[in-house]
């Protein structure tokens, strides 16, 4: 068990009535990284944080945290995880302070613990002063950080982070990323799941991208960037025959093919500004002169593009 | 990273359903405390009651009642039909609890299934608590008297508690199995009405048609009102007392196993 994955998924699906919501996904996380579930909404990452915490069997396949098999050992995986959800799991009726007591109590902490961890947790997130007022009269930003503390209160070695910055301020959400590197330092397992490329790309040791139920990549994030190109820059060329006419020109002479959709040429590179040169120099000669040019991060919605040639809003 | 995990043993397999049903309730105490309306109508419904039957059917007086006055007869009903009434709430609380989010983290949690419906009946019984001293109070004031002693009638206050107890245990079941608070509180109210009224609760059974007798007197809610009467009025009351703590066990006993399971199986 020593050397067990801390998470290790192999065939698992899940189906709901006639949907599937996974259709057989495999991966594994070593101890002590990051791993990234990248995904729009639906594309089924919940359905496979909530197998791997026990809250849900799976209908086929195995999923194992540390070893343990989450459906033959649910107790055992419960000791050993901490769940932060989309849905900011506590308590508005009790305190910050009373959550915390109450979730230790749960995980069995030690009775004289209960008050030291608390205040720790409180003090980490910055909700000290906040600390013995009702959640309900939280700020989201609060509740949320409120629930990832509540996650940690027992130390767990996994830690499952669903969409943990979404609707988060960008001030919270930098705070977040850099107490998830502090948990990754102290040797926690972190599965997070995220529809932002920037947030898997900064935190995760590898990104698998999940689409309707399925992973159609599953890499380092710098792999994938390579693959898929950190800047995408795209073309209004103004109708669809001055783009087909560009794209060729492109083409021949950057050995590079642009995607096309009407009139809009889609290149992406890991360094935007000296493709944007390159592509102005082959279209001055001919004075195909672009309507318009952006030029821009990649998104979650290029990376679909780039990997499924559809967009997310496409996704059923 | 080393973690080392050892399976339950049977102490913690015993200790932890109570640690964590006590933890739930503690939970649903506090609740209970920052949200005061929960409170306050749960109390004013039972005041009600008391006041329209001690003034409404106050002036009944027969044969039926034994020369006993009204309100005498009255009140262990009232006990009982608002532990009954009180009950509906646990169905509502538990409804509520399984829309929130809170529930996704508890079944995460290494903590007992049955912790969160436990939690739950164990905060509404400290509930009951409150709600029959206030009651007791007010009785007393509107001329309710125990003809036999304090410890006879603290032994009714128990049954009453413990059947209320037992009946939150159905209404647990009741709330996980609809799971929203408008449709628990819809299915619970015509579940309740014929229990309580169709019992001796308010009126002497022996004044009934013979149909309704026999469910009137095959019942727990005029079970427990037959033995706390008896407890309170005076009259060999032991195998009354015996008979309303075999339904409350028996009740447990059916519907705890019953709501837990409905409980792993919900998501």
């Amino acid at each position: 068990m020593h050397d067990a994955p801390a998470i290790a998924v192999s065939g698992l699906t899940k189906r709901f009535g006639d949907v599937t919501a996974l259709g057989g996904i495999d991966f594994e996380v070593p101890q002590g990284t990051v791993f990234g579930l990248l995904g729009p909404n639906g594309a089924g990452k919940t359905t496979a944080i909530r197998i791997l915490t026990t809250i849900i069997r799976p209908s086929s396949g195995r999923a194992e945290v540390l070893g343990h098999d989450v459906a033959e050992e649910p107790a055992t995986v419960r000791r050993l995880i901490g769940l932060a959800g989309q849905n900011a799991a506590v308590d508005p009726n009790l305190t910050a302070r009373e959550n915390l007591r109450l979730i230790g109590r749960l995980t069995r902490l030690p009775a004289r613990r209960l008050d030291p961890r608390a205040a720790e947790l409180l003090e980490q997130f910055d909700l000290v002063a906040a600390a013995d007022r009702p959640v309900r009269t939280y700020s989201g930003g609060m509740r949320r950080r409120l629930d990832v503390a509540a996650a940690l209160v027992s130390e767990p070695p996994v830690l499952f982070l669903d969409e943990p910055t979404t609707g988060l301020d960008p001030q919270s959400r930098g705070a977040l990323w850099e107490l998830i590197r502090q948990l990754l330092r102290e040797g926690t397992t972190v599965l997070l799941t995220t529809q932002y490329l920037e947030e898997a790309d900064r935190l995760a040791n590898r990104v698998a991208v999940i689409d309707e139920g399925r992973i159609i990549a599953d890499d380092a994030p710098g792999v994938l960037k390579e693959r898929l190109g950190q800047t995408v820059i795209e073309l209004d060329m103004g109708d669809e025959a001055r783009a087909a006419e560009a794209a060729t020109l492109i083409t021949t002479r950057l050995q590079r093919a642009p995607g096309r959709e009407g009139p809009l040429l889609r290149l992406a590179a890991p360094d935007g500004s000296m493709l944007l040169m390159d592509v102005m120099h082959a279209l001055e000669g001919d004075g195909m002169v672009p309507r318009t040019i952006a030029v821009r991060e990649s998104s979650l919605d290029d990376v679909f593009l780039a990997l499924t040639g559809h967009r997310t809003e496409d996704t059923p | 990273m080393t973690a080392v995990v050892t399976a339950p043993t049977v102490v913690e397999r015993v200790y932890a359903p109570i640690h964590d049903g006590l933890a739930v309730a503690h939970r649903n105490l506090i609740a209970l405390r920052r949200v005061p309306r929960l409170l306050i109508f749960s109390t004013v419904q039972p005041l009600v009651f008391i006041l329209m039957f001690r003034y409404v059917f106050g002036g009944v007086t027969g044969r039926a009642l034994n020369g006993i006055s009204y309100v005498d007869f009255m009140m262990p009903g009232i006990f009982v039909q608002a532990a009954v009434f009180g009950a509906m709430n646990t169905a509502i609380g538990l409804a509520t609890d399984m829309q929130t989010g809170l529930m996704e983290r508890f079944r995460s949690l290494p903590m007992a299934r049955s912790a969160v419906l436990s939690g739950r009946t164990l905060a509404d019984l400290t509930r009951n608590v409150f709600v029959v001293s206030l009651m007791t109070g007010v009785g007393f004031a509107l001329g309710f008297r125990v003809h036999t002693d304090a410890w006879r009638f603290l032994a009714g206050v128990v049954l009453v508690l413990l059947f209320g107890f037992a009946m939150s245990w159905i209404f647990a079941t009741i709330g996980m199995a609809v799971g929203d608070p408008e449709t628990a509180q819809a299915a619970a109210f015509p579940m309740l009405v014929p229990l309580v009224f169709a019992s001796s609760a308010f009126v002497p059974v022996a004044t009934m048609p013979g149909w309704l007798q026999a469910f009137a007197n095959n019942q727990p809610v005029s079970a427990t009102v037959e033995a706390v009467r008896t407890l309170v009025l005076g009259g060999p009351a032991a195998s009354l007392v015996w008979q309303a703590l075999a339904w409350d066990a028996g009740i447990v006993a059916v519907f705890a196993p019953l709501g837990v399971w409905l409980y792993r199986r919900a998501v």
